[in-house]
């Protein structure tokens, strides 16, 4: 082949390497997410063909919507905690796994079995949802064969004619199920945030370690500004799935698609899939993600603002 | 949680690092040993409330249902595997034909699909690569939710609700922005040598990208690989909402999660709850396996994926 003929070809090339992938993308991915914004100025049932155009009133309906409105609460309560708690307890997990050791010779030095512990907490991570769903159902079961209520039984907490409901009580529910959240995150992040410590130049510990810096010091005023970085993608990842829930709540608590009792687990996703499968309100469905869609937008945003710090270089 | 941080051998190594250099020293010594066991005590705790749930899980399947209902902390009365054999025929064997058939498809044609529009995004410069490249790569900002309506939809009009081709095409399609953004990277930092050699040994592009590149970015495509097999096999609301039997002649596939829900509602009437922990085992244990065997290009994959 000439290169003639190869220059000629190079678009041929391109479009062909480009196409399948791209219409895949285009047709699945990208036009639902168009529509939905089209949609969403409709009162579209999902059932009919027809459907008119309403303007606004998806979204001023929205406002008076008492059930999004909890929703949007839970949402951005668990918005603060899940982020808070999963980062406090990954970062303070990372620096004992790297830091924790005996100082020795050399410095500060990791715990022993630090691959191990590394290993172990990772695991809930790569557990789909679902089977935590089925685990932690278990766990938070209402009567003494759940393994919580068992052992506040055995530790003498609770009467044993009375455990806890704890997935049926108003007050509990959206703990236990932040719970299950920070369960399965910190492992992740933990990892994460070793990953970032190791990166930093040991000399810069030993430094500050000469210097005459306790541990603390050294973790407040050396490892968390260099950690920074990932602090904050952090936040924004735990905060974009304190915005989703949906498998939780749907599968874990009472209710068509959760959000019990009484709504008081309701999230944005929930009411969204209950509008959508269940009421037939698609049109309301959709105006629906569009809020969730510009939330996550602003919250991102926010996070990283606020988190941002002039950035260390090493 | 961080004002254990300050040990009480800590506070004492702060005040006593003055005068003496060899007290310090022993401050320091004594700060260590002490940090050590608490670190341990509270890593070792963290790590029992991982294991022991998933341990108490399995053990579940072992006992009858009035063990289980009655109280947690018992131990099995028997050690017979009949609730393994019992949830694989009450559908979780179904179920894990159903995922596997899915993956089977959608993970090769991710890795493919997704090479090849890295790979020409990477390398080749034309105009708009940059527009496609970042259409690409912004579907992973945006949540599912947002598109599940329209998609519904879209699939319902292809015909392909509760197919296994509809929900393999939708998995291709959802696992493209971390793919491309992933083999994107991976095939910059191939050298631009090697694609010259190729030239004038008179291959053309399409075999350059099968017989050279593709199997130079073999350890990036191992990493993406993992993840898309995890990510594809833990998902749960795609085939929420595009596996639903639409006639009730239509044959149920659900896949494994989807599944393992369904049990979970079943078993709640049926009252045969062993089955129900059975079933959670057996999806557990794949994943288990992959985790173990893999765990350090998942742990890499995924760090370095959250970090760029």
């Amino acid at each position: 082949m000439s290169h003639v003929a190869q220059g000629r070809g190079k678009g041929g090339f391109i479009t062909a390497f480009l196409f399948a992938p791209l219409a895949l993308y285009l047709t699945f991915v990208i036009w639902p997410y168009v529509q939905t914004f089209g949609y969403s100025f409709t009162n579209w049932t999902g059932q009919s063909p027809t459907f008119d155009f309403v303007g606004l009133e998806n979204y001023s309906t929205l406002l008076k919507d008492d059930d999004f409105r909890g929703a949007l609460g839970h949402n951005l309560l668990l918005l603060v905690f899940v982020p808070v708690v999963t980062i406090l307890l990954a970062l303070f997990f990372a620096f004992m796994v790297n830091a924790g050791g005996r100082s020795g010779a050399g410095g500060v030095q990791g715990v022993s079995g630090s691959r191990i512990y590394k290993i172990v907490y990772f695991f809930p991570q790569v557990l789909s949802l679902a089977i935590l769903a089925v685990l932690f159902g278990a766990i938070y079961r209402s009567d003494e064969g759940g393994l919580l209520n068992g052992f506040l039984i055995k530790l003498g907490l609770i009467d044993p004619k009375h455990p806890v409901e704890w997935l049926n009580e108003p007050n509990f529910v959206l703990w236990c199920l932040l719970l299950v959240v920070v369960w399965h995150g910190v492992g992740f992040y933990l990892v994460l945030f070793s990953a970032a410590m190791q990166s930093v130049p040991k000399d810069i510990y030993e430094a500050a370690l000469l210097d005459g810096a306790g541990r603390a010091q050294t973790f407040f005023k050396v490892t968390l500004p260099l950690l920074w970085d990932s602090v904050q993608t952090s936040a924004v990842y735990l905060g974009i799935a304190a915005m989703d829930m949906f498998v939780l709540v749907s599968t874990m608590t009472s209710g068509q698609f959760g959000g019990g009792p009484d709504h008081h687990s309701e999230v944005m996703s929930t009411v969204l899939m209950r509008n959508f499968l269940y009421f037939g309100k698609s049109g309301y469905a959709c105006a629906m993600g569009v809020v969730m869609l510009v939330l996550t937008m602003i919250l991102s945003v926010i996070t990283l603002r606020a988190t941002r710090r002039e950035r260390i270089e090493f | 949680m961080t004002t254990v941080i300050k040990a009480p051998g800590e506070a004492a190594a702060e005040r006593s690092g003055g005068p003496g250099r060899t007290k310090e020293r022993d401050g320091r010594r004594s700060e260590g040993v002490v940090l050590n066991v608490f670190s341990h005590g509270f890593l070792v705790l963290w790590a029992i409330m991982i294991v022991l749930p998933l341990i108490w899980l399995a053990l579940g399947a072992f006992k009858t249902d009035a063990q289980i209902g009655g109280s947690a902390l018992s131990w099995p009365s028997n050690w017979h595997f009949d609730a393994f054999g019992r949830a694989w025929t009450k559908g979780i064997g179904g179920y894990f034909a159903n995922t596997l058939i899915v993956l089977v498809f959608s993970v090769p044609l991710t890795m493919l699909f997704g090479s090849m529009a890295a790979y020409v995004l990477a390398r080749y410069p034309f105009t708009g690569n940059r527009l496609v490249y970042y259409f690409f790569v912004s579907g992973a900002m945006f949540p599912v939710f947002l598109a599940l309506v329209p998609l519904f939809f879209m699939v319902k009009r292809f015909d392909m609700l509760n197919t296994y081709q509809g929900l393999i095409l939708v998995y291709v399609a959802y696992s493209m922005p971390f793919t491309v953004f992933f083999m994107h990277s991976f095939f910059r930092t191939l050298p631009t040598a090697i694609y010259e050699a190729a030239v004038i040994d008179g291959a053309s592009d399409t075999r350059i990208f099968f017989q050279v590149m593709l199997p130079m970015a073999k350890p990036g495509l191992i990493s993406v690989g993992i993840f898309n097999i995890l990510g594809q096999w833990n998902q749960y609301i795609l085939p929420a909402v595009l596996m639903q039997p639409q006639t009730s002649a239509d044959p149920e596939r659900y896949m494994l999660t989807q599944g393992l829900i369904q049990l979970q509602y079943q078993m709640g009437y049926e009252t045969d709850l062993p089955v129900l922990f059975a079933g959670a085992t057996i999806a557990i244990i794949p994943m288990l396996a992959v985790y173990l065997s893999f765990q350090r290009q998942i742990q890499a994959g995924l760090t370095s994926a959250t970090l760029k």
